[in-house]
């Protein structure tokens, strides 16, 4: 027979090896999601992690939202429908976006890609929260043409996002605001950090430019920086970069603004994984690289707002050689990152 | 005897008198309790929309309103935001009603919906301060704090009475829709041929950069149409007459011809001054 004291003790025993199971067993899940990690070469992000920090459950409520066709309104369309992965979240060979019912939009599907260190959304603004951003292509008439409202009340009959929501928040409810910060949490996942460029700048072994490549990011840093800022080659800020008048006369910024200095203003795009994301501008007019560098060359119109930087006395745009193109290319071709675009964790499951 | 009778009735008749003098009193000139910010009582604003001399009735095709510009036309929709209410007393002691608890959609097809209730403390009120629009400062919060009527969600789509842009992150204060003959089928006026006028008033000042700022604040004189005697065993309720005549016939008016679509423009900071004038005290209810 066991005395009390005996038994006291193999009890604590065993309570003492489950309480190690078990944090060891949150220590596994814990290495395997390892939620939003700043990039060491990148900066703070603007996306306000600590009022909606990434959880595994809430990355994962994100994901299915984003590739879910019961955001539009015949659930035919979903966020990655005109944000494919392996174009770099964008629609490859569309120059502006192909919406509902075979609608069109008017600009070029942007890539869903380190958008935590974006200050504004779309091309010519007007979005200024991540969290507010998707109420535009689901109720916009070409893109998804829903109402939010009805998104939720779809998302409600199904068991699969009552599941999803209560891992994500704690209870079954779906609200505007859990929806929006899911999304989010997705969507600040897809941080492309991984390129050739990236290595380099980190010292990783093994990684080192070419004579052709450092050339061109030499020339990079003199012609094109100033807008392109590194390390995520956008400085964010909108600018008119002398495109010619489109047929339906987008003003760009102005028109979240009505400043009339913002005419023709538009986001400065990320040179990041160029290689997938052709065409290329707001309107997706240039189908290769060669066609914008071209535009910079020797296309640059002299229209209200122009940035003065493309503006040297009577030269419009930005001189380059065809030796200086060809620098420039291989520079930018290290900004392609593989490992964004074959992501699994970011891609529909 | 009779005459012991008279005595008496007149004796009673004073008494009467007397009773009814200390009730009238009691109900018009008791003084105001003290004013403690703590000591919330029920107190709401009745948003009453009408047209000029009339009533408010949809799509009244057969009895059309005329603007001052002696255009005909029907209304479709009318909504707006009301928020930040304020009550201010006649020796200047003011309070401001919680923000959380302080933002109203005044929807004309819902009756229901034409009361601000909110809590105040008990006192006499001459001043009511609100806002016709979302402050700034809410306009620029995080999604958490968009509940109610301010989630984004909220109110239908666009076409159907929504009060958000979602491509230009912000609210539509002032809502209004209807038809007139006088509207062109071409790009100018409704292509679709419904003939529909739209003002769509917005714009909260701007998030980056300065922009166009409609956010109007509206300041009620409560003295002349009857003071707010809030106390907690009453409902006092100020009856305001909304008049919608005055988005054309106010300060800055115009044809609907010449402008039937106003959103998100610089025309609409004319409409948004008329807007201030529509707002016209009637009566108080003690």
């Amino acid at each position: 027979m066991m005395s009390k004291k005996q038994m006291l003790i193999i009890f604590s025993l065993c309570l003492f090896v489950y309480a190690c199971k078990k944090s060891d067993m949150v220590q596994e899940q814990v290495e395997a999601f390892l939620g939003f990690q700043q990039p060491a070469n990148f900066p703070e992000p603007v996306y306000k992690l600590s009022a909606n920090p990434v959880s595994k459950a809430g990355f994962e409520l994100g994901r299915s939202l984003f590739y879910e066709a019961r955001l539009s309104r015949n659930n035919t369309v979903s966020c990655g429908s005109c944000h494919i992965q392996s174009s770099a979240f964008t629609q490859h060979g569309h120059d502006v976006s192909h919406g509902i019912d075979d609608r069109l939009g008017t600009r070029n599907s942007p890539p869903i890609m380190n958008l935590a260190w974006n200050k504004a959304f779309m091309w010519g603004g007007g979005i200024f929260d991540l969290d507010l951003q998707p109420v535009a292509p689901i109720t916009n008439h070409e893109e998804m043409d829903e109402s939010v409202e009805n998104v939720m009340a779809k998302l409600r009959l199904l068991p699969k996002y009552t599941t999803l929501f209560k891992n994500a928040f704690g209870t079954e409810e779906i609200t505007t605001a859990r929806m929006m910060k899911a999304l989010s949490q997705f969507m600040v996942m897809c941080i492309s950090s991984n390129s050739k460029y990236d290595k380099v700048m980190r010292k990783e072994a093994g990684a080192s430019f070419t004579a052709q490549e450092q050339q061109g990011y030499l020339l990079f840093k003199e012609k094109c920086a100033s807008c392109h800022s590194e390390p995520l080659f956008t400085d964010g800020s909108f600018h008119n970069n002398g495109l010619s008048l489109s047929p339906i006369n987008d003003q760009g910024l102005y028109t979240a603004t009505l400043i009339a200095t913002d005419r023709y203003k538009f986001k400065v795009p990320s040179l990041r994984n160029l290689k997938y994301t052709a065409p290329y501008m707001h309107d997706g007019r240039f189908l290769t690289l060669d066609g914008v560098l071209e535009h910079y060359h020797s296309q640059v119109q002299d229209l209200p707002n122009l940035d003065p930087i493309l503006k040297n006395g009577a030269r419009l745009g930005i001189a380059l050689s065809d030796d200086d193109k060809g620098k420039l290319l291989a520079f930018l071709a290290t900004l392609n990152d593989e490992t964004f675009i074959n992501n699994p964790a970011l891609a529909e499951q | 005897m009779m005459e012991k009778f008279n005595r008496k009735y007149n004796q009673l008749i004073l008494l009467l008198a007397c009773f009814s003098i200390l009730a009238s009193c009691k109900k018009g000139d008791e003084p105001a309790p003290e004013f403690v910010e703590t000591n919330l009582a029920p107190f709401s604003v009745e948003f009453d929309n009408i047209i000029g001399d009339r009533t408010l009735t949809f799509n009244n095709t057969a009895a059309p309103y005329t603007n001052a510009a002696g255009e005909k036309f029907t209304v479709s929709m009318l909504q707006y935001f009301i928020s930040n209410i304020k009550v201010a007393t006649a020796d200047g002691k003011e309070y401001a009603v919680k923000q959380d608890s302080s933002y109203f959609l005044i929807r004309s097809s819902d009756k229901a919906t034409r009361f601000a209730k909110v809590r105040v403390p008990e006192g006499d009120y001459t001043r009511l301060t609100f806002t016709l629009g979302v402050d700034s400062l809410r306009s620029t919060m995080g999604i958490d704090k968009r509940t109610g009527v301010l989630d984004p969600a909220a109110n239908g789509d666009h076409d159907s009475g929504g009060m958000y842009w979602g491509w230009n992150s912000g609210y539509i204060f002032f809502r209004f829709e209807g038809n007139s003959g006088v509207i062109s089928d071409n790009v100018n006026g409704d292509p679709t041929g419904k003939k529909q006028f739209k003002y769509h008033i917005g714009g909260f000042g701007g998030y980056a950069a300065p922009t166009i700022n409609n956010i109007k604040t509206i300041t009620v004189d409560l003295t002349t149409a009857g003071i707010a005697k809030v106390r907690k065993d009453r409902q006092s309720n100020v009856h305001l007459f909304v008049d919608a005549m005055k988005v054309f016939n106010g300060p800055n008016g115009f044809s609907i011809a010449a402008h039937p679509n106003v959103m998100f423009s610089d025309y609409s900071v004319n409409i948004a001054k008329n807007l201030t004038t529509m707002f016209r005290h009637d009566h108080t209810e003690n």
